[in-house]
């Protein structure tokens, strides 16, 4: 029994990761460019899963383009986030605490605003939306919204990949993160990489808070609370602005989690988590796989 | 005229480092501009490449005002800068560091026939195409940052400081990529510390001294100027 209770975890843990590992890498790729963590990422993580929801509920559309929508609306919505909040700051050459400070305050007004619309109950995608019940033939339970869930991060994980190493627009962000003055001497508009990267980094955000949100089910303003931390752990468990890193970082901290649920102790689930990033940050702060400050990318 | 400063100043903050200084560069002309640590030769070129916005004065690239653009828009016309230190991208191959210097191109192939040229010129380059860019030695660092200004096709090529942390025999060695790109057309503008090369190559220069321009006058001449002898070539 106990070894089918571990593996059915580490189920659990890959389906959890995958959502974490995509929250996890817009943090890593805005935190690459900014310097700074972007505390309103868990906001605009809520947003998505909201857009997500009325895609389906109110406008009626079917669950496919609930994805879409999210992504977009979300990344726009960070691209928002960067124009209103971090632009005028960079502008003034704030120092980097301004910049972290405004995010936490973008995050409150991005919650209001949703508590303000939805009101505080949680929502639900109507319950016959996808089959819940498991797949059978197998050794342990999954259900059709965690494979979904694994493949779309998957694949979003490869496109960013390709994105970040193989395109024009990858090797701009590349060299803007290392560099802003001699990315703009190379010719690149770095406003418009700052842009981009947000735009990318909140899409993640918003399909992960639908994913999030089929799995569990539950939608409310305050669930980027949830995630906030765990992405945060994430991203210094596998490395600040490391992509690699982040995917690490959050399939490790779902496999803590889910492992310490596994041996009995699901109540100090999120202690053993921030336990590993106390440690983590005393031990090895630059991360797993991080490197030195200066060469982040 | 290709290039020309009217009356330029500006500062970082309240601290004005250029105090109006005005200087041109000719088509086909190499123009040096020499001066003390901190007599403001760097800023200058940051002004023209629009990292630093002047206070006063104006910018003329091809006789248009370009005072305020962003660096990348001037980058894009041709006026390109190999900032002091190097500043190749350390995380990325040399490969991808040239091919990041056609970033704003189009022209494909063209594009692959530059890289061979650059490779051509610096072979140690071709050697070590797909190492990391933050492995080479300093030298190796700055002709990477020089090839890869080529690959952006410069109007203009501006130098700060080549010879910068290098021991004697590679400032020889850059002063002649240097002395080459000059015979293959392309004009410059030369910012060095070090005086006797520069005004060895320059056709014009242009003494700097706290934020004015001191002596300005054909490379040749200020050789002779027993001034600049004294305080530049002494």
């Amino acid at each position: 029994m106990i070894s089918n209770e571990f593996l059915q975890q580490v189920v659990n843990a890959i389906s959890l990761g995958a959502i974490y590992s995509l929250f996890a890498l817009g943090y890593a790729m805005v935190f690459s460019i900014l310097g700074v963590l972007n505390l309103a990422h868990s906001a605009v993580f809520m947003w998505g899963a909201f857009l997500g929801l009325i895609t389906v509920t109110e406008i009626k559309l079917p669950l496919l383009l609930a994805f879409p929508v999210a992504m977009v609306g979300a990344g726009l919505i960070a691209v928002a986030l960067d124009f209103l909040a971090f632009r005028p700051l960079r502008r003034r050459n704030a120092p980097r605490i301004s910049q972290l400070i405004v995010s936490i305050g973008a995050s409150a007004l991005l919650v209001s605003l949703s508590q303000l619309t939805f009101g505080t109950d949680p929502r639900r995608f109507p319950f016959d939306i996808l089959p819940s019940g498991a797949i059978q033939g197998l050794p342990f339970r999954v259900t059709l919204i965690q494979v979904i869930v694994l493949i779309t991060a998957l694949i979003l994980m490869v496109l960013l990949n390709i994105l970040v190493l193989r395109t024009r627009l990858g090797q701009a962000m590349r060299a803007v993160a290392f560099n802003q003055r001699t990315a703009s001497l190379l010719g690149v508009n770095v406003s418009g990489i700052f842009a981009s990267t947000f735009f990318i980094a909140g899409a993640l955000a918003g399909i992960a808070g639908v994913l999030y949100g089929l799995t569990y089910n539950s939608i409310l303003p305050f669930m980027g609370d949830q995630v906030a931390l765990k992405g945060l752990t994430a991203i210094v468990l596998g490395g600040m602005g490391s992509i690699p890193g982040a995917v690490l970082g959050g399939f490790g901290v779902a496999g803590l989690e889910r492992f310490s649920v596994a041996v009995g102790g699901s109540d100090y689930r999120d202690a053993v988590v921030f336990l590993i990033l106390f440690l983590m940050l005393l031990v090895r702060p630059q991360g797993l796989i991080g490197q030195k400050e200066q060469t982040r990318a | 005229m290709l290039l020309r400063l009217d009356q330029v100043a500006a500062g970082y903050g309240a601290i004005e480092a250029l105090h109006g200084i005005s200087l041109k560069v000719e088509r086909g002309q190499v123009v040096s501009l020499i001066g003390a640590n901190g007599a403001g030769k760097s800023t200058t070129l940051n002004v023209i490449s629009g990292l630093i916005k002047p206070a006063r004065g104006a910018v003329y690239f091809e006789d248009r005002d370009i005072s305020g653009w962003r660096a990348d828009q001037i980058t894009a016309l041709g006026l390109v800068q190999v900032p002091e230190g190097r500043q190749v991208i350390a995380t990325m191959t040399v490969e991808e560091n040239l091919s990041l210097g056609a970033y704003r191109r189009r022209d494909r192939r063209q594009i692959g026939s530059d890289m061979d040229g650059v490779y051509e010129r610096f072979p140690r380059l071709k050697e070590r195409r797909s190492q990391k860019a933050g492995s080479l030695s300093g030298g190796e660092q700055q002709m990477l940052a020089v090839g890869r200004a080529l690959m952006m096709r410069p109007k203009l090529l501006m130098l700060d400081e080549p010879s910068m942390g290098l021991a004697p025999l590679l400032v020889n060695e850059i002063f002649r990529i240097i002395n080459a790109i000059k015979n293959s057309g392309t004009p410059i503008l030369l910012v060095e510390q070090n005086a006797r090369k520069a005004l060895a190559l320059a056709d014009y220069a242009y003494v700097l001294e706290r934020g004015v321009i001191a002596y300005e006058g054909k490379a040749l001449d200020l050789r002779q100027d027993p001034k600049v002898i004294a305080a530049y070539l002494g």
